[in-house]
């Protein structure tokens, strides 16, 4: 079942919304429907959409003012206008403004169907590219893991043991120590590497959605279930599945996971088919999973499971000395993508990142040189461009531009997350298709 | 709840016509059917610019003459059928509802110029009844070309797809229909 795509219709009368409607449905479509050019901008506001078909003549404001607005919102939806024959000219002006193309009513079922699928194949396109630009950097993610410390040359060279194997590992460590570059690293250095990497984290979800998530569900299983839904294990099949936040899951969902990690099969929600998989399992977490045991929160059986190998990243503050040169790697990246010139660390600048205890571990010093690059007016990063250590409070530096203001935030969300899209999405509190829109939009690239 | 489609005929419908479709669905969906009596179609659908019938007042109107008394409910007619938008359809259904129509104005060989075949002809109407009635189940359209669900925006899909669901329509197809039964 492929992803379903949102079509919102745009139209004064509503026989012709109810027939577009109708047979949009019919094809699987998630249809929307406004009465009017301001209804259709508030609910571009409101949600992302894939293509809208746009009405040219509307009493109030006209299909050609709508197409400008909607656009301004929204400039990666693709909009067909809709008009009788005599407007044609004013369809090809629309066309001229960044409409995709224009139909004649009423229109034959096939040339709809045609001019839809044609969109969707193009952002179909658009979408694989992304996820092919974030297949081909997962490539290099292992030699961004940076460390010349005695702990890290151990993880280095653990990595490099279990990655040939089948053997599900436990990943453990503080909150930004980079457990998801390891997992990325163990796949992308195994015979799997070629296959689906799939992540899933599973902290942040509620029990059902993560159960919907890991296991998929078969359409009509449950009020709203209106499609058939792959889940994650279905999807990693021949790769491998990393399994972050692996304390935080419930004992309902650690007993549904012990059995696949048995049975390698499994059924989907609502199914009746068991699915066999050849899924590899990295899992990761920051709690302490024996003291979790001790307390009945986590099975042991599934501890063992899991625990087959165990990976332990140090925390930044016990391997102190991998921090100028991971600074350095952060203000070579920040420098290129801000097209600034690479600073030096002032030796003063140095002593207080050296000093200070990284609770945020890595991802914390990551910020802390992007935002130094930022705001620096110096020839070196100095002392006070390093936020963290200032006595004062610290003043944002914000654009003036609501576009850039989004861009800029986005990016943060993605770094934050290590482009880890869904759980960038569930921050920004959008859905993971208006994230891709959003970046295709900004042209956001990964760092 | 029973198991038995009515087919209904809107306006004259020759019985053999009624009669295959009847067969069709009884073979490919393990589901009785029975033919009922003809209903005129509302003069009110009738649109004199477009010289078609407004297919959602037809399928309103067939709703108001059948009580929900059977499990589902097709009709049959010869009318050339339209939705506003659109210049023409095949069939149109109420997506996991009670009903569905078919035409076979635009099933016949010769609305395209072509010679009489009945064969053809039955083949076609065999594939819009199946397609129509998977709606009413809640099948969307499929992205098998070859299955019965893909989508028959020209006649030439229709006679490219087989009388057949293709092996996920077929399961789904039978998953609503024992959930629907039960």
């Amino acid at each position: 079942m492929t992803k379903k795509f949102r079509i919102l219709v745009v139209d004064d009368e509503p026989a012709v919304r109810e027939s577009l409607e109708d047979w949009l449905l019919e094809d699987g479509y998630d249809v929307g429907v406004a009465a009017s050019g301001g209804d259709a901008i508030a609910m571009v506001q409101e949600k992302s959409w894939d293509v809208i078909l746009l009405d040219l003549k509307m009493p109030g404001m006209d299909g050609l003012e709508a197409l400008k607005r909607i656009k301004e919102v929204d400039s990666g939806v693709e909009i067909l206008m809709m008009t009788a024959y005599a407007t044609v000219d004013t369809a090809v002006q629309a066309m001229r403004q960044g409409a995709f193309h224009y139909l004649a009513k009423p229109f034959d079922p096939d040339e709809i169907e045609m001019e839809i699928k044609k969109i969707i194949a193009h952002k179909e396109l658009v979408l694989e590219n992304i996820l092919l630009r974030e297949k081909l950097e997962e490539k290099y993610e292992f030699e961004e893991i940076i460390g010349k410390s005695h702990a890290m040359q151990e993880v280095f060279e653990l990595i490099t043991q279990v990655a040939p194997t089948d053997s599900t590992v436990l990943i453990t460590g503080e909150s930004g120590t980079g457990k998801e570059l390891i997992a990325k690293a163990i796949h992308g250095n195994s015979p799997r590497c070629y296959m689906p990497f799939i992540v899933l984290s599973c902290g942040a979800l509620p029990d059902s959605l993560l159960e919907s998530e890991l296991f998929g569900y078969e359409k009509g299983a449950f009020t709203g279930a209106d499609h058939r839904k792959k889940g994650r294990f279905e999807m990693a099949d021949k790769g491998t599945l990393f399994l972050d936040e692996i304390g935080d899951i419930s004992l309902k969902t650690q007993v549904d996971l012990l059995r696949v990690l048995q049975q390698k099969e499994f059924n989907t929600l609502g199914g009746e088919e068991v699915i066999k998989v050849d899924v590899r399992i990295l899992a990761a977490t920051n709690r302490d999973l024996k003291r979790a045991i001790k307390e009945e929160r986590f099975r042991e059986d599934l501890y063992y499971r899991l625990n087959v190998i165990s990976i332990h990243v140090p925390p930044l503050r016990e391997r102190k000395e991998d921090i100028p040169l991971l600074a350095e790697e952060f203000i070579k990246k920040y420098s290129f993508e801000m097209n600034k010139e690479q600073l030096k660390i002032a030796p003063s600048a140095l002593k207080l990142l050296m000093e200070y205890d990284w609770p945020g571990n890595v991802r914390e010093l990551e910020n802390v040189i992007e935002r130094a690059l930022v705001i620096g007016q110096h020839k070196e990063i100095v002392a006070d461009d390093l936020p963290l250590f200032r006595k004062e409070p610290y003043v944002e530096v914000f654009p003036r531009s609501l576009k850039m203001m989004e861009k800029m935030h986005i990016e943060k969300i993605l770094g934050e997350n290590d482009w880890n899209i869904s759980r960038a999405a569930r921050e920004l509190d959008i859905d993971r298709q208006t994230l891709y829109n959003k970046i295709e939009k900004y042209k956001i690239k990964r760092g | 709840m029973s198991r038995c489609v009515t087919i209904c005929p809107i306006g004259f419908v020759e019985q053999d016509i009624l009669e295959h479709v009847a067969q069709c669905i009884e073979r490919r969906c393990s589901l009785g059917c029975r033919i009922s009596l003809k209903i005129e179609p509302p003069r009110y659908a009738y649109n004199e610019n477009r010289g078609q019938y407004n297919s959602k007042l037809v399928l309103k109107y067939l709703l108001q003459c059948h009580p929900c008394d059977c499990f589902r409910l097709i009709g049959v007619t010869c009318l050339d059928l339209y939705v506003p938008i659109l210049k023409y359809v095949f069939g149109i259904a109420q997506m996991n509802g009670q009903c569905s129509i078919i035409s076979t104005h635009r099933l016949l060989p010769q609305f395209y110029g072509q010679p009489q075949n009945l064969d053809l002809f039955m083949a076609r109407l065999e594939k819009t009844a199946l397609h129509e009635l998977g709606h009413c189940l809640g099948l969307t359209h499929c992205r098998d070309r070859r299955c019965v669900m893909y989508s028959s925006a020209r006649i030439e899909d229709t006679d490219f797809k087989r009388p057949d669901f293709c092996p996920t329509c077929f399961e789904l197809f039978h998953w609503y229909l024992e959930r629907s039964l039960s």
